[in-house]
């Protein structure tokens, strides 16, 4: 395979899963329990996705390192009822400085 | 549209966070270019993966198999097994936007973990709407400019670890997710959800974990719901009755 063909069957494949979502007729997604679920999904996935990015390193099964210390001081923020800006922003900064400091 | 429109006030709010997420992923577009160049692609083969693909786990996924020596094939397979949530998004998207005919196209190219997530942070559908689209397009701008430029000067901020850049991702997944954790039944599918990712992660090629997670969405929604009120909840607004009219 040449990397064009890597390229864009990779693209194609991509735009084609995308757009499986929106080809969905919106008859069979307008059930009350089909709509439970389909409400529920982002959720999911977001929430697995948080701490798939949190916890996880390639190759290296589960971690706790400089991310997870992110993530609670971000947590903290959230229950304090910090502004997103400022929530994002302490994480990164939690994570930098121990970084810094030579931890995770 | 039937939507009523945005107070001032909201539209700032929501399109502030439609440009902060923007920025953030900015910044990876520069390491994504730099990695990319790296790994043996050439500018245009670089800037097609973020013009065409737009998936940023799946294009770090397709340039580290390649700069590994790994076959096209398998970068092939990993980028679709982390692209295929976008597919999943799309099924609550295409509720919430209402899109028809060719917008399809766009709104497909442009679903992604950020943009979703804006969206469903939003109560009110013309924010979730305005919260799709702008992030986005801000993403896509931003991503794609980035991108041509580490590719071309190279990684000139250096590893975006060193700036906690891979703890602000998940802080902000966490932050947009936040304000749907008020319905019960919301915090026990993010729980679950969590814990199966975990469970999962170890075992399985990446992907895998995330899409696992669907489970709790899907049990959760054939469980009688455990809240009164929990079809309001659970049914974003945007396909309460008013909202069916045709946009």
């Amino acid at each position: 395979m040449t990397l064009w063909t890597t390229v864009l069957l990779a693209s194609g494949l991509a735009f084609a899963l995308k757009l499986l979502g929106y080809v969905v007729p919106h008859q069979l997604l307008d059930g009350v329990v089909v709509s439970r679920v389909t409400a529920m999904l982002p959720v999911a996935l977001l929430s697995a996705l948080v701490v798939v990015q949190t916890f996880t390193s390639p190759g290296a099964g589960l971690t706790v390192d400089a991310r997870a210390a992110g993530l609670a001081v971000a947590v903290t923020a959230l229950l304090l009822r910090a502004p997103f800006l400022v929530v994002v922003i302490l994480a990164a900064a939690t994570a930098a400085t121990l970084r810094a400091l030579g931890w995770g | 549209m039937p939507a009523p429109r945005l107070a001032d006030q909201r539209r700032k709010e929501v399109l502030r966070q439609c440009l902060s997420v923007g920025v953030a992923t900015g910044a990876y577009g520069i390491s994504f270019g730099a990695l990319s160049v790296a790994a043996g692609l050439n500018l245009w083969q670089t800037m097609a993966l973020s013009a065409l693909l737009f998936s940023g786990a799946s294009q770090f996924a397709v340039v580290g198999i390649i700069a590994a020596g790994g076959a096209g094939a398998a970068a092939v397979a990993t980028s679709s097994l982390l692209g295929a949530r976008n597919g999943i998004y799309g099924l609550q998207m295409s509720r919430l936007l209402r899109v028809r005919g060719l917008w399809r196209v766009p709104a497909a190219q442009l679903t992604i973990d950020e943009s979703t997530a804006v969206a469903i942070a939003q109560p009110e559908p013309a924010a979730q709407r305005l919260g799709f689209w702008g992030t986005g397009l801000s993403v896509y701008v931003l991503w794609n400019l980035s991108t041509i430029l580490g590719s071309v000067v190279g990684n000139a901020l250096g590893d975006p670890r060193q700036y906690g850049l891979d703890a602000a991702a998940p802080a902000a997944f966490c932050a947009l997710l936040w304000p749907r954790l008020r319905s019960g039944d919301a915090r026990a599918v993010a729980a679950v959800a969590a814990v199966i990712a975990l469970v999962v992660a170890p075992h399985a090629p990446a992907g895998i974990p995330v899409l696992a997670a669907a489970l709790a969405a899907i049990v959760a929604g054939l469980l009688p719901s455990r809240e009164s009120r929990a079809l309001d909840d659970l049914t974003d607004p945007g396909t309460s009755p008013d909202e069916e009219a045709p946009a």
